[in-house]
């Protein structure tokens, strides 16, 4: 087992991308090779070291990415990328992470304290999210000109998400406590979202297939959405919801069959 | 030793190599090959032998240079590929290097990805398939971005206002006169004709289903217009016969309406009137057909309805194997993601309420329309994998291999860096086989592909990618093949067919995507995939000449009903400036033109 720990040396200028940050990266590698690898800023490309100080616990440099733990501490939300195509291991991040989090990562787990960017566990296959406080925009969605979302894994956000949320969704599960915004779940064709709070509009837009349920209200109900019955403590894959929900077909706007499922509790 | 690149004197010997130039009846010989100055030479003084580039390829295939007759790599049509697919481009992106571009996009990548991937796989000369008037310069910009290729573009008249009027009247040589102005002013190279009549259609959002039936308002029939292009190519002698895109295209059940359009041009007989110097050949090296179908497999489909869809390529083999004046592109199906762009804006619009996929759709006016759709061909999905069995019977059931050539008509059946994967299964029954178990069960039971022994030789595998596309087109003259006065275009495969083990196909598509050199105007390109110089390439296009009296008459038309046209008649020409390293094939030149212009 290794711990890296990774100590944030001031404010970060141009945004960073690290796909570097990743435990597949770190693994087998001693604290020099580490603060070697290379992050780019714009068009530059400049050591990690210049960014982070490094520490590293235990056995590094003989360890599997299976057994890294990669411990970020401060504030890295001008960070991007990081844990980007992670297939194992682990990520901390004690404050706020920056733009595409986690994105296509397959296996592992990410856990961030603080609030996480836009695009965050875009494209994600496999493996565990979990954001502690707000995301923005695109969450476990897909990525421009394609509607072929996260595919697998879970995300767990313990706040709020913002539009687009589950964009794309073709399988996998997100959990979001509190409210969301606008077009949750877009073109989804497989997968669950539970959405604890409220939604302003468009849940489910084009959608064929998949679940989403919204235990609060939606501000503006999607227009292409035909009722299929009441159902109690209704069951989203592995997810209990508690009392009276309208169980709905959609999105009607797409085609004449759609197989999409949106579920609304009764108020 | 010269520069690496065989730069500094001109001259280069590929030493020891199996020869295969069918052109020259060369089937695996062991010979020397020599350049000077980026032409084939019998031989070099030993002044010259000591300071030249020496190529070992000792227990190597050695080949012409590849050339794609029918690819979309060029023009608007191809750009509005690239825009509404940006998941096309971050996910398939190649640094740039000390001497190469930057790029990006897997089914239709940019310009300069597109030059050294063509190159990087051994082609060197690629002709864009499809090219309207209005979009001409649109067109010559790509092309003149495009690194190393020879390149050429086709002209779409299928659907042209001017030329539905002229054969409705039956008026062949101000049809002519049209074609031979429209072909210079545009610099373009050949005929094109897209569902013929249909296009004119879809402006009213209906199609052409019969070769006989007249389109709306210019009431002009398919037969007319594939019978009239046909006549006017021959009465110009283009260097290329008529490249037809059948009607139907797409639709269960249109093998039959695709080989009765390949009888309507027979008896033309066939004449190439370009004044050129044609590099020595051992076979005749002008073309014999008077029609050239595009992407066979598009149009050979049989059953009715995609419930009861099967191959038609049998049938249609039966015909094409019975006539001496047709040849064929493959437009195979390789798997995997495609953009599929097409003038047959109708064919498009039928596929996008198929798959629901994103799609888009322009009007050109006076001239034609098109269509761009986004799509992945899988081969658990049954009609894929009959498309699939279907791109390769069209191959292999036609017996000569003289009347086909392989393509994928990229980037719509797949893309062009899958044309080794093509090979493979064409030059290996196991190859076949092997995939048809991973394919949904349709491929072998609704086509007579797994009844196929045949596997393509390496002598038959130059005719259809490198003999056979330079003879259909008219570029015979000086490509696809390795006789005294060709281009010094050669492609050096590591593949000793002495061993060749077709059995091992994994290995047999590797060594076909990488060649170890391939080599243009006698100057090393690429070696072993890795882009090592880049040349300019060369921009084909045909200058046919009319009667002076006949032009005239023919421009006053064509300026009375300009006025239907957005832009202005001066703007309309594509300028000289647009074209790098141009190469104008004078035809039906009369003598005294000489003096004259």
């Amino acid at each position: 087992m290794a711990e890296i720990h990774l100590l944030t040396k001031g404010k970060v200028d141009i945004m960073i991308e690290a796909e570097v940050i990743r435990p597949e990266a770190f693994a087998g590698k001693k604290k020099e090779e580490i603060e070697g690898l290379i992050i780019w800023q714009g068009a530059a490309q400049i050591p990690l070291a210049e960014f982070f100080d490094v520490d590293v616990d235990g056995s590094a440099g003989l360890t599997t990415p299976e057994e890294t733990k990669i411990i970020i501490e401060g504030d890295v939300s001008r960070v991007k990328r990081i844990g980007q195509a992670m297939k194992a291991g682990s990520i901390e991040i004690s404050g706020s992470a920056g733009m595409h989090l986690g994105a296509e990562m397959a296996g592992g787990s990410i856990f961030v304290h603080g609030d996480a960017g836009s695009w965050s566990g875009r494209e994600m296959k496999g493996g565990l999210l979990h954001i502690g406080g707000n995301c923005g925009d695109h969450v476990g969605c897909s990525y421009r000109g394609s509607w072929r979302g996260m595919t697998g894994g879970q995300i767990k956000i313990d706040g709020n998400a913002r539009s687009q949320l589950g964009g794309g969704l073709v399988g996998g599960q997100i959990v979001v406590a509190g409210n969301v915004e606008n077009f949750c779940g877009i073109r989804a064709n497989g997968g669950a979202i539970v959405v604890k709070g409220s939604a302003i509009r468009g849940v489910g837009a084009e959608m064929n297939g998949g679940t989403i349920a919204v235990c609060k209200d939606i501000k503006q109900f999607s227009p292409g959405f035909v009722e299929a019955g009441r159902e109690e403590n209704p069951k989203i894959g592995e997810i209990q919801l508690e009392g009276k929900y309208r169980k709905f077909t959609g999105d009607y706007a797409l085609g004449k069959n759609p197989k999409g499922t949106l579920y609304c509790r009764e108020v | 030793m010269a520069a690496a690149t065989g730069t500094t004197t001109g001259t280069t010997i590929i030493r020891n190599g199996y020869v295969f130039d069918p052109l020259n009846g060369i089937n695996g010989d062991v010979k020397d090959i020599f350049i000077r100055d980026g032409r084939v030479v019998t031989g070099l003084t030993s002044a010259e032998e000591r300071d030249a580039l020496i190529i070992d390829a000792l227990g190597k295939t050695v080949m012409p240079g590849g050339v794609d007759s029918h690819s979309h790599v060029a023009g608007a049509k191809v750009n509005a590929g690239r825009l509404m697919r940006p998941e096309d481009h971050y996910k398939s992106t190649q640094a740039k290097t000390a001497i190469t571009h930057c790029g990006s996009g897997y089914t239709v990548p940019s310009v300069y990805k597109q030059g050294y991937d063509y190159a990087a796989m051994g082609y060197t000369t690629v002709f864009e398939a499809a090219m309207p008037a209005l979009e001409a310069r649109h067109t010559h910009e790509e092309m003149r971005s495009t690194p190393i290729l020879d390149m050429g573009a086709y002209m779409v008249f299928g659907n042209n206002w001017f030329i539905m009027r002229y054969l409705k009247e039956g008026d062949l040589d101000r049809a002519a006169a049209y074609v031979a102005w429209m072909l210079r002013t545009h610099k373009a190279y050949g005929i094109k004709c897209v569902n013929p009549a249909g296009v004119e259609n879809w402006g009213w959002a209906k199609n052409i289903n019969g070769l006989d039936q007249p389109n709306i308002h210019f009431e002009v029939t398919p037969r007319e217009l594939i019978r009239g292009l046909a006549e006017v190519n021959e009465m110009l002698g283009l260097p290329m016969s008529l490249h037809l895109h059948a009607n139907n295209l797409g639709h269960p059940g249109n093998w039959e309406i695709t080989r009765d359009s390949l009888m309507i041009p027979s008896g033309i007989g066939a004449k190439n009137k370009s004044d050129l110097l044609w590099a020595e050949t051992k076979e005749n090296a002008k073309r014999k057909q008077t029609v050239y179908l595009a992407h066979a497999q598009f149009s050979a489909y049989g059953g009715s309805s995609w419930r009861d869809f099967c191959s038609g390529a049998p049938d249609l083999a039966k015909y094409i194997n019975q006539v001496d004046d047709v040849v064929i592109d493959s437009g195979s199906v390789p798997f995997g993601p495609a953009t599929t762009m097409t003038g047959d804006a109708p064919a498009q619009h039928d596929l996008y309420m198929l798959t629901g996929q994103k799609w888009s759709n322009t009007d050109v006016e006076l001239e034609c329309g098109s269509g761009v759709l986004s799509l992945v061909y899988m081969k658990s999905s049954p009609v894929h994998s009959v498309q699939w069995a279907i791109g390769l019977e069209v191959m292999l059931l036609i017996d000569d291999p003289w009347k086909t050539i392989m393509t994928t008509d990229h980037p719509n059946g797949g893309i062009f860096t899958q044309y080794p994967l093509l090979l493979t299964w064409l030059m290996s029954k196991k190859a076949r086989d092997d995939t048809a178990k991973e394919c949904h069960k349709w491929a072998y039971d609704k086509s007579t592909l797994g009844g196929v022994d045949r596997e393509l030789s390496l002598y038959e595998m130059a005719i259809v990618t490198r003999a056979n596309p330079a003879r259909t087109i008219g570029m015979a003259y000086r490509k696809g093949h390795l006789g005294v006065g060709a281009d010094g275009d050669v492609t050096i495969y590591d593949i000793d067919p002495t061993k060749l083990n077709l059995n091992e196909t994994k290995a047999l598509t590797a060594k076909l995507s990488r060649p170890d050199y391939t080599i243009k105007d006698g100057r090393i390109v690429a070696k072993k995939g890795e882009i090592v110089s880049v040349p300019e390439g060369r921009r084909f296009f045909c200058r046919p000449y009319v009667e002076d009296e006949l032009e005239k008459d023919m421009l006053r038309d064509v300026k009375d009903w300009f006025k239907y046209y957005t832009v202005g008649f001066a703007n309309y020409p594509v300028p000289d400036k647009y074209l790098k390293n141009p190469v104008a094939i004078q035809v039906n030149r009369p003598l005294e033109a000489l003096v004259r212009r």
